[in-house]
């Protein structure tokens, strides 16, 4: 049997852990409330397995160092809050067109532009999918626990790997400070590694799917290869390309692969939904508000659940649509004005009420206003 | 036919390149390139990353590994790169606007950093790419698109910047002046720490025309009349000075290089394992 270490860990801790535990080697950073902890804690870490660590002038500066170091073969994490995660949207572009797997942590709090730099929120939601310009897709994790954090953490990594592509983990002010118990195996976590290139470097083609991929294989520099990367269009080649069908192609390639594979990326957390009449769709610190809340209506004989959606993007609309085809009533409750409202009520408003419940003041929302929110209508 | 040169090093598939007619980028190309020849390096352990920028599609051209990034921030992509792989060369080539309005942060801080990347600024005072708006580099008075009425900005003198930022190899050349490139971004490429060298280049297209400053011949012959050593400059009179600029290595110091400290770091815990 493998050993446990039990350990009061920070959320901010746990993030790291898990990014060392999937083989982060490389952090880059600058320094924002409330995510500074990850960096600091990086800081001292990597260099004592080999990794590197580097504070850089500035957040745009920090994802484009990931951006370098993960194209230069290694697994590279950057964290951020607010106004960083703004600034980083340039890097997150050009991870997705360059298919560079890269973790890019927000660690939310309140805004718009300063807003509240110490205090809750999860006013990113729209922020993580849209964020950068053009269109694409994107993958998004929100955990709820410091246990969590450790897990998604290397779910996140796995993903950016296995799919080539940037992996953005969402956390709550509260949770990344919150100190919990968690138990960390040291039993093998499964690990996604980057396929590396199986041809020669005179065949190889950095941008071209093999037959059976879902990614073209990547090398990385310095490792006999000689490719080019460009945030511009470019074909199988890699060199850039005005051609329409060179473009149509690459953008078509860059949605499908996430988009196809949501049976593998999706992951969402039931709870009481069996018999549910009426279904919390919440996520991070306000998923567990609202498991506290289905507990008390539960109690009081009413049949209420939660679906919390781990991987927020891309949507679990699969899992919303059978939801919606088996509850009376969904209550979207979020630290905003009703983001993730927006596409819940999209694919669930076909079929049942869709409902929000947000506040954006700095404070929870706590499981006896959402029981009462659910109780009076 | 092309030269050995274009053969050996550049991704002929991929020529022509999208540079106008008259401009200079292509000289200071082949100086970097020559470069890489005299002193001999592994294809395979160059790595040429740019910005954007007409002179940052240059990378696409060439045969190494290559990395074409965002507007501005090829030094910190070029960071990345150079922490994970110590042993390449990392060369970054960028134009004047790239180099010090967007991207002027990552400038000062790699030069502070003294991290080892050679940083070549292919300065041809305007931005030519989006059709020849005035840049930091834009002597005061010229115009550009967005100078109609001429520049009022102070331009800057990236040399002194870099040097006052922290390189240890500073040097100022002129596609005139193409074999003392070459020698400069040789010097560059060995000097173990932050290098910068700024490549008077020119754009008749763009900044020319609006500055009615002739031909392609005309606007290099310009840099060849008013472009002086450091040491015939300094014994220059101020009056002699006038309209006149410094061209020539113009600061060396040493100062530990980044990765290697970082590197010190790592080993400090490797011996205690």
């Amino acid at each position: 049997m493998a050993d446990k270490i039990v350990k009061l860990m920070q959320g901010n801790e746990a993030c790291v852990e898990g990014a060392i535990a999937a083989g982060m080697k490389f952090y880059a950073g600058y320094p924002i409330t409330p995510s500074t902890e990850i960096a600091e804690i990086s800081a001292e870490k990597l260099p004592k397995i080999g990794g590197t660590f580097i504070q850089m002038e500035d957040e745009i500066a920090s994802i484009s160092t990931i951006i370098g170091a993960a194209i230069s073969g290694t697994k590279a994490m950057t964290a951020t809050s607010g106004p960083g995660f703004s600034l980083k949207q340039e890097g997150i572009g050009y991870a997705v067109i360059t298919e560079t797997p890269c973790v890019i942590v927000n660690v939310q709090r309140g805004g718009p532009s300063t807003g509240l730099p110490t205090a809750p929120a999860q006013g990113d939601i729209l922020q993580a999918r849209w964020g950068t310009h053009g269109d694409h897709s994107i993958i998004a994790l929100y955990p709820w626990s410091v246990k969590e954090i450790y897990e998604t953490t290397i779910r996140a990594f796995n993903l950016s790997e296995k799919y080539r592509t940037p992996v953005i983990l969402l956390m709550d002010e509260v949770i990344g400070h919150m100190r919990e118990k968690i138990e960390i195996s040291d039993e093998i976590v499964e690990i996604y590694n980057r396929k590396k290139p199986t041809c020669g470097p005179e065949e190889y083609k950095p941008f071209k799917v093999n037959e059976g991929d879902i990614v073209p294989e990547m090398a990385g520099f310095g490792e006999g290869y000689r490719f080019h990367v460009t945030g511009l269009v470019h074909g199988e080649t890699g060199f850039p390309s005005n051609n329409n069908k060179v473009a149509e192609d690459l953008i078509n390639r860059l949605i499908n692969k996430i988009e196809e594979n949501k049976d593998d990326i999706v992951k969402v957390d039931e709870y009481l939904i069996e018999d549910a009449d009426v279904a919390i769709v919440a996520f991070g610190a306000t998923g567990r508000s609202a498991k506290s809340a289905v507990d008390a209506l539960r109690a009081e004989g009413m049949k209420a659940g939660l679906f919390r959606p781990i991987t927020i993007w891309p949507l679990a609309d699969n899992q919303l649509i059978e939801l919606s085809k088996k509850v009376k009533r969904i209550v979207v409750v979020e630290m905003n004005m009703g983001q993730y409202f927006l596409e819940v009520d999209r694919v669930a408003g076909k079929h049942t009420k869709v409902e929000k419940y947000g506040r954006l003041n700095g404070e929870l929302i706590t499981p006896e206003e959402i029981v009462s929110f659910i109780k009076e209508d | 036919m092309p030269s050995q040169l274009v053969n050996e090093y550049f991704r002929t598939e991929n020529l022509p390149h999208i540079w106008c007619p008259g401009c200079g980028n292509g000289i200071v190309t082949r100086s970097i390139i020559k470069a890489i020849d005299n002193l001999g390096l592994n294809k395979n352990e160059v790595c040429i990353v740019s910005g954007i920028g007409c002179s940052s599609r240059a990378p696409g051209y060439l045969d190494f590994n290559t990395l074409h990034t965002t507007h501005g921030r090829a030094l910190a992509f070029a960071t990345g790169v150079k922490l994970v792989k110590p042993n390449l060369h990392v060369i970054v080539i960028t134009g004047d606007g790239d180099s010090s309005a967007i991207g002027g942060n990552h400038l000062i801080h790699a030069a502070r950093r003294n991290i080892d990347i050679t940083t070549i600024v292919f300065n041809n005072n305007t931005y030519g790419m989006t059709g020849g708006q005035y840049s930091p580099t834009t002597p005061t008075g010229d115009k550009g698109t967005t100078a109609p009425y001429g520049n009022i900005d102070a331009n800057f003198d990236l040399c002194e910047l870099a040097k006052a930022a922290g390189a240890t190899y500073v040097s100022r050349g002129t596609i005139f002046t193409a074999n003392m490139l070459i020698k400069q971004v040789e010097e560059g490429i060995k000097n173990k720490g932050f290098s910068f060298i700024e490549a008077l280049t020119t754009c008749p297209t763009y900044y020319g025309r609006k500055n009615r400053k002739g031909e392609a011949v005309d606007m290099i012959t310009y840099l060849k009349e008013n472009a002086i050593n450091i040491a015939a400059y300094d014994k220059l009179t101020e009056e002699q000075r006038k309209g006149k600029f410094i061209i020539g290595e113009l600061h060396k110091s040493a100062r530990p290089e980044y990765t290697e400290e970082y590197q010190k770091i790592i080993d400090s815990f490797a011996k205690e394992r």
